[in-house]
């Protein structure tokens, strides 16, 4: 009865051995020249200047600058820069990239975490291997990891959205919010403070929900969609997530709502700039990608050159960017938010 | 003359097998996946910066885990020519049902205990609409998919349960003492035994193998297929629950979307691995092959530094032409025999004719 199978012979799987073996072999060798062994970065008094960017997911234009600023500092400093990621925001996803960067035996890892707990095992497990754990954009809890590089303050970036929209909206009525992922710490953080912000300075205006769009496009054009549907009355939407409010202005810039709907929120100038000059936008806000990740690929280097341990009040020198201290916890702070509008998106590109 | 030729036949004997004994055991599905296995394990080793660390094996088999041992119960199901797509969102019920009960206060024995059996109960759920109401199991457990996910996601909402005692996360964690190896290979190994003996050395296992084959003649054999498919759903629910007790505990996280898209790549494996996806056909060495070549790739391509994307891509077209080499193979041994067949069937005619 089984005869007809057994005698399955597999000269096709095979030759798909072979063409794998081909494909793993000439990988392997290019990963062999292009240093991604992580050996070799280190020169006299310094120590392994290999450091990889981990950010929550690749193909996300907000991680491309903040990797290329990152780039950028490991190039003048002359260590070698290399970027991993999942392709999807998952929380669990990263920690398969984390334990690679611990087998390569890499110097430092810049992380964006996608979940403050789910690779805190894996970045202290990378830490005992001598992995400098550097976190920047969403932060881990703070035993997980040596530095944290905060854009800027959570009540900083809380209040100048909440001023804009409550600008944009004329002070009254109702607003909501369209988010990252559910669990996405940053975000949840900036939600809670607007919501106080909301409470103590703006009575008059109402959050009537929030919803997440996980930080896919489609999920968060559908998301924008059901929430004017839901709410005839919304006056205004706020989207701490570049790539939500850049798919929440796509919808309302081919609806009836377009400069009806008010929408505010952190965007990159490249993706909002169409829709600052039509209109459906007023302004945004956000801090410099690339300055975040240039700062923290030079902490990870003071880090790992043991020119500071990630304690309070260790300062250390960040290139263009100046003197750098160390605040309570671990954090490095970047600077206050910046607010794009007509008058000055022209100046910026990234 | 017909006469005759029946008698010819009736005379004819047979050989106890097609093939000499040597080749029935190379040239298997298995064996293909296996050797297949060793080149991608000697090339990596051979070409991948840090591939051969001891890190490797432990972050390996610990990431995989979970694919493993839910791969044993759905290599029996898919035999019988049934899927259960709901095994990954059993792993996030049972991984919210672990955290939900360890916050209430529960010691965490309990708790896991409680959350395997709501994997058993799933199991059940799914088994009794699949056996006594009969409907598909692809039709039913995209149901459960999403009834079981929802429900997870639904108990614990956005939050996540991140406190579990230090000894049982560091007991998921921890490599069996002096190896790079992982304990959580313990049970895995035990119930990779248990499952190997009933699938291959019971009567129970080779029911299956008749159902896959044929449902009907299995029914008339005498072969209980609703109640036999039933255990195997149950099992499956309950060897999920389990996984999602060790994935809460190795990731310190119990979150509705623990897993999520898990079915896939436990499926894709169990496929690789040489089961056929029409029933009646594989083995669990082949599929334990599989999971660990699909596991090994993925590492080996990582630490070379190629992204997730590529790996993929890669791990498609190997599934792609695995299924294809199969069918291709199975179409030219076909025309081969037919073509054979008509050749003997000649030189008889003409050695029958004066």
């Amino acid at each position: 009865m089984f005869s007809h199978d057994r005698k399955r012979r597999s000269p096709g799987t095979a030759i798909a051995a072979v063409a794998l073996g081909a494909a793993l072999a000439l990988t392997g060798c290019s990963a062999g020249n292009g240093g991604g062994g992580g050996e070799g970065g280190g020169d006299g008094d310094g120590g392994n200047l290999a450091i990889t960017f981990l950010p929550k997911n690749l193909g996300n234009p907000y991680f491309d600058t903040s990797n290329a600023g990152g780039e950028e500092a490991i190039e003048e400093f002359g260590g070698t820069f290399a970027e991993v990621g999942p392709s999807e925001a998952s929380p669990t996803s990263q920690v398969s990239f984390i334990q690679t960067a611990a087998q390569q035996g890499v110097g430092g890892l810049v992380v964006s975490a996608n979940d403050p707990e789910a690779i805190c095992d894996a970045l202290n497990e990378a830490r005992d291997a001598g992995v400098k754990v550097v976190t920047f954009d969403s932060d881990t809890n703070p035993e997980c990891r040596d530095l944290f590089i905060n854009q800027a303050t959570a009540e900083g970036i809380a209040k100048s959205q909440v001023d804009l929209i409550a600008e944009q909206i004329g002070g009254a009525g109702q607003i909501a919010i369209l988010s990252a992922s559910a669990n996405a710490t940053n975000q949840n953080a900036w939600i809670e403070l607007m919501e106080e912000e909301l409470a103590a300075n703006h009575p008059d205006i109402e959050l009537v929900e929030t919803v997440y769009g996980d930080d896919d496009d489609q999920t968060s054009f559908d998301k924008t969609a059901a929430l004017l549907q839901t709410y005839p009355e919304l006056k205004g939407i706020i989207s701490p997530t570049t790539v939500g409010i850049a798919a929440a202005a796509r919808y309302l810039s081919t609806s009836e709502y377009k400069g009806q709907v008010a929408l505010t929120g952190l965007g990159t100038p490249n993706q909002m700039r169409e829709y600052v000059e039509d209109g459906t936008v007023t302004a945004f806000a956000l801090w410099n990608p690339a300055d975040l990740g240039y700062l923290a690929a030079y902490a990870a280097k003071a880090l790992i050159e043991g020119e500071i341990t990630g304690e309070e009040g260790d300062s250390f020198d960040a290139g263009k960017l100046g003197e750098y201290e160390v605040g309570a916890d671990g954090v490095v702070l970047l600077g206050d938010p910046f607010v794009f509008d007509a008058e000055n998106i022209g100046d910026f590109d990234f | 003359m017909t006469a005759t030729a029946t008698d010819a036949r009736a005379t004819r004997t047979y050989a106890a097998h097609a093939q000499p004994a040597w080749r029935r055991i190379l040239f298997t599905r298995e064996t293909a996946v296996i050797a297949l296995l060793a080149i991608v394990i000697a090339v990596a080793l051979a070409t991948v910066p840090n591939f051969d660390s001891p890190l490797t094996v432990t972050y390996l088999l610990r990431d995989v885990a979970p694919i493993l041992l839910i791969a044993l119960p759905m290599t029996l199901i898919i035999v019988t020519e049934e899927i259960d797509l709901s095994v990954a969102s059993v792993v996030g019920l049972s991984s919210v049902m672990t955290g939900i009960l360890t916050q209430s206060g529960l010691p965490f024995p309990v708790a896991a205990i409680l959350a395997v059996l709501v994997g058993t109960v799933a199991g059940v759920v799914n088994g009794f609409l699949i056996t006594v109401v009969g409907l598909p199991s692809l039709a039913v457990t995209i149901g459960t998919l999403a009834l079981f996910r929802g429900i997870a996601v639904g108990l614990l909402g956005t939050t996540a349960i991140t406190e579990f005692p230090e000894f049982w996360s560091d007991l998921a964690k921890d490599n069996i003492p002096g190896t790079p190896v992982p304990g959580i290979m313990i049970p895995f190994v035990v119930l990779a035994i248990a499952f190997a003996i009933l699938l291959h050395f019971t009567p129970f296992g080779r029911s299956l193998y008749a159902i896959g084959l044929n449902k009907e003649a299995a029914a008339f054999s005498g072969i209980d297929v609703g109640r036999t498919k039933f255990l195997l759903f149950v099992l499956s629910g309950t060897v999920s629950g389990f996984a999602g007790v060790y994935f809460t505990l190795l990731y310190s996280n119990a979150r509705g979307d623990n897993a999520t898209g898990m079915e896939l790549a436990i499926i894709a494996a169990v496929l690789l691995g040489g089961v056929s996806i029409f029933g009646g056909r594989g083995a669990l060495h082949g599929v334990i092959a599989g999971v660990l070549l699909i596991g090994i790739l993925g590492s080996a391509l990582r630490l070379a530094g190629v992204t997730s994307d590529i790996i993929n891509v890669i791990t498609g077209v190997l599934l792609v032409l695995s299924v294809v080499s199969a069918s291709l193979l199975a179409w030219l041994r076909r025309k081969r025999t037919s073509a054979i067949g008509k050749k003997k069937g000649r030189s008889a005619m003409s050695a029958d004719s004066p």
